[in-house]
């Protein structure tokens, strides 16, 4: 696959909630290894389009192809095994596990099997090894050992975009991984996504507008339900149509 | 936890206690107490079993009589058939159980929650009313049933059938052990904290939870077919809701989430029910003649006060009060 080909495509996808079109025709390419950035208002449907993308929601109707294949049917485990993971908006991480069983956890769920019913799993230091290096990547590497329950939000949020790191994906959905992350620790994610963009591609959700335009090779616009521009930073900063409906009265978010 | 020598030392004193008990009881006359004992074991299996899918599972199952119920029928109808072997019987009992668990968790897993609950019970409650229905096997009366062979023992001495008891609670708590600990059991605890984020990780955690559902349905088949066998007796009671009640009542009395929670909320649980039925408290026979009836309201008592006062049962009462989850 050459870098011009899209990795994850969308084909006219459509999601209601009684009367509400909480995604209305949404076509969206996302090209192999770039960083792919989704903003809008609040409300607009960007975590129910991540929701779709991801195989938690199942859209009412079109579809969704990852490389050249079907997925819209395919489950939310069934597509992190192909190599789509997300990260969540509201953390969920295992809070009564340590940050390194939990990254552990994500490592283990592609490395061997999972239905070993006798051997310790505190034994399993090739699982360890590994998990530890994703989490000296995310940079809690001093923090290793503390249960994940007890890290400070800042942390949680770094905790929550590794496991989903941990997982190998080909394609990263990142559901606001800023959010109420102060300016040191956006600062570290932002790093980090810089480094991990070499080998992953990534649809970043984020309302961090300094963030998405460091980062973001283009940047599509949802505004109630309906993507209304997908162009590269500098068009998106100075189209009036984007402006009018999202950065005018809502850049100080 | 409780440190490692001590909690060494506490589990060498059960196991001197456990072996030496049926001889103790022999030498003061009290044979009675070593049928109590291996009921006790039994219970004690069945309630890990129960606590594994509740506490490590989260799966809070009200139905779980129901895997006693069919090990107890299955093993029964085999040796009043003719089929006398306990190598024989207990082994299909458990596959029968395990084969019933998993049309059960298939259905049930689907759910969560209260729903859970309610349809486990169900599920239960259909199953009493079928024995009920088995005319050819006693129906509501019951089946009587001679205890079943294993070659070099005698199952008929309550003391051996105590033994056996014994070796087999030890080895389902050892397995219980290997399996929370490996892979598997990590997969499990994972699930039960945050079942769509390890979806998210790539877990078909349908699968997981059906296995863990199976095998445990298959150790309290297990404890159905020896309880069977040490009351020579079974009738559709075994799988009635309140029985399903006693497991989970054992369960949260012993500890949830704990290795031993099971076996010591049985011990605990039955020990107590024999005191408060069986034991003359003449000053209250005085004041209140038949308060023996309601005896069960002393259990209720110990109950709400376990709960109340340590709830993580009296395992709980013996640990740290810090806050490690873990085992």
């Amino acid at each position: 696959m050459s870098t011009n080909d899209f990795l994850l495509k969308t084909v006219n996808i459509q999601k209601r909630f009684g009367g509400i079109v909480a995604t209305r025709n949404v076509s969206l390419e996302i090209m192999n290894g770039e960083v792919h950035a989704l903003i809008g208002p609040n409300g607009a449907g960007k975590t129910t389009l991540i929701a779709q993308l991801s195989g938690l929601l199942v859209p009412d109707s079109g579809q969704i192809f990852f490389g050249s294949r079907d997925i819209s049917r395919l489950s939310l485990s069934d597509r992190v095994k192909i190599g789509l993971a997300r990260s969540y908006q509201i953390t969920s991480i295992f809070r009564s596990f340590s940050v390194l069983n939990n990254i552990a956890l994500a490592v283990q769920a592609r490395k061997g099997s999972s239905y070993s019913f006798w051997e310790p799993v505190v034994s399993d230091s090739e699982l360890f090894e590994e998990a530890f290096a994703y989490v000296k990547e995310i940079g809690l590497a001093q923090r290793s050992e503390v249960i994940a329950g007890q890290l400070s939000h800042g942390e949680q949020r770094q905790l929550e975009v590794g496991l989903a790191l941990a997982t190998m994906p080909r394609l990263l959905l990142l559901d606001e991984p800023m959010a109420g992350m102060g300016p040191e620790e956006s600062e570290n994610l932002v790093t980090l996504i810089a480094k991990v963009r070499e080998r992953v591609t990534v649809l970043l959700v984020e309302h961090d507008m300094d963030a998405v335009f460091r980062l973001a090779d283009r940047v599509s616009v949802l505004v109630n339900g309906e993507l209304i521009a997908t162009e590269v930073p500098d068009l998106i900063r100075s189209s009036e149509e984007v402006k009018r409906a999202y950065l005018g009265n809502d850049t100080a978010t | 936890m409780i440190d490692q020598p001590r909690r060494a030392v506490i589990l060498l004193a059960f196991f001197v206690i456990a072996i030496l008990f049926p001889y103790l009881m022999r030498v003061c006359g009290q044979e009675y107490f070593i049928g109590l004992a291996s009921r006790m074991l039994i219970y004690g299996i069945a309630a890990t079993s129960l606590n594994f899918i509740l506490g490590y599972g989260g799966m809070v199952s009200f139905g779980h009589a129901a895997f006693l119920g069919v090990g107890a029928y299955v093993a029964a109808i085999l040796v009043v058939s003719g089929w006398s072997s306990a190598l024989l019987a207990w082994p299909v009992a458990m596959v029968v159980s395990a084969a019933v668990a998993f049309l059960i968790g298939l259905i049930t897993l689907r759910t969560k929650g209260v729903y859970f609950i309610m349809i486990t019970l169900a599920f239960a409650q259909m199953l009493y009313y079928v024995t009920i229905s088995m005319k050819a096997y006693g129906g509501e009366e019951g089946l009587n049933v001679p205890r079943p062979s294993i070659p070099w023992l005698n199952l008929e001495s309550d003391t051996e059938f105590y033994y056996v008891a014994f070796v087999l609670v030890c080895a389902i708590i050892y397995l219980m052990h290997r399996v929370i600990n490996a892979r598997f059991g990590r997969v499990l605890m994972a699930i039960s904290e945050n079942e769509v984020r390890m979806q998210a990780l790539g877990y078909k955690t349908m699968h997981y939870k059906l296995i863990a559902f199976v095998l445990a349905g298959t150790i309290a088949g297990l404890a159905g077919a020896l309880l069977a066998a040490q009351n020579s007796f079974v009738n559709p009671s075994i799988m009635h809701w309140t029985s399903s009640g006693l497991l989970l009542f054992m369960v949260i009395l012993g500890g949830v989430r704990s290795k031993y929670g099971g076996l010591i909320g049985a011990i605990a649980f039955l020990g107590l029910e024999d005191f408060a039925v069986n034991i003359q408290i003449d000053w209250l026979a005085n004041w209140y003649p038949s308060y023996s009836q309601h005896a069960m309201l002393l259990v209720g008592l110990v109950l709400l006060i376990v709960v109340l006062f340590s709830p993580r049962g009296i395992v709980g009462f013996f640990a740290n009060r810090g806050g490690h989850v873990h085992e």
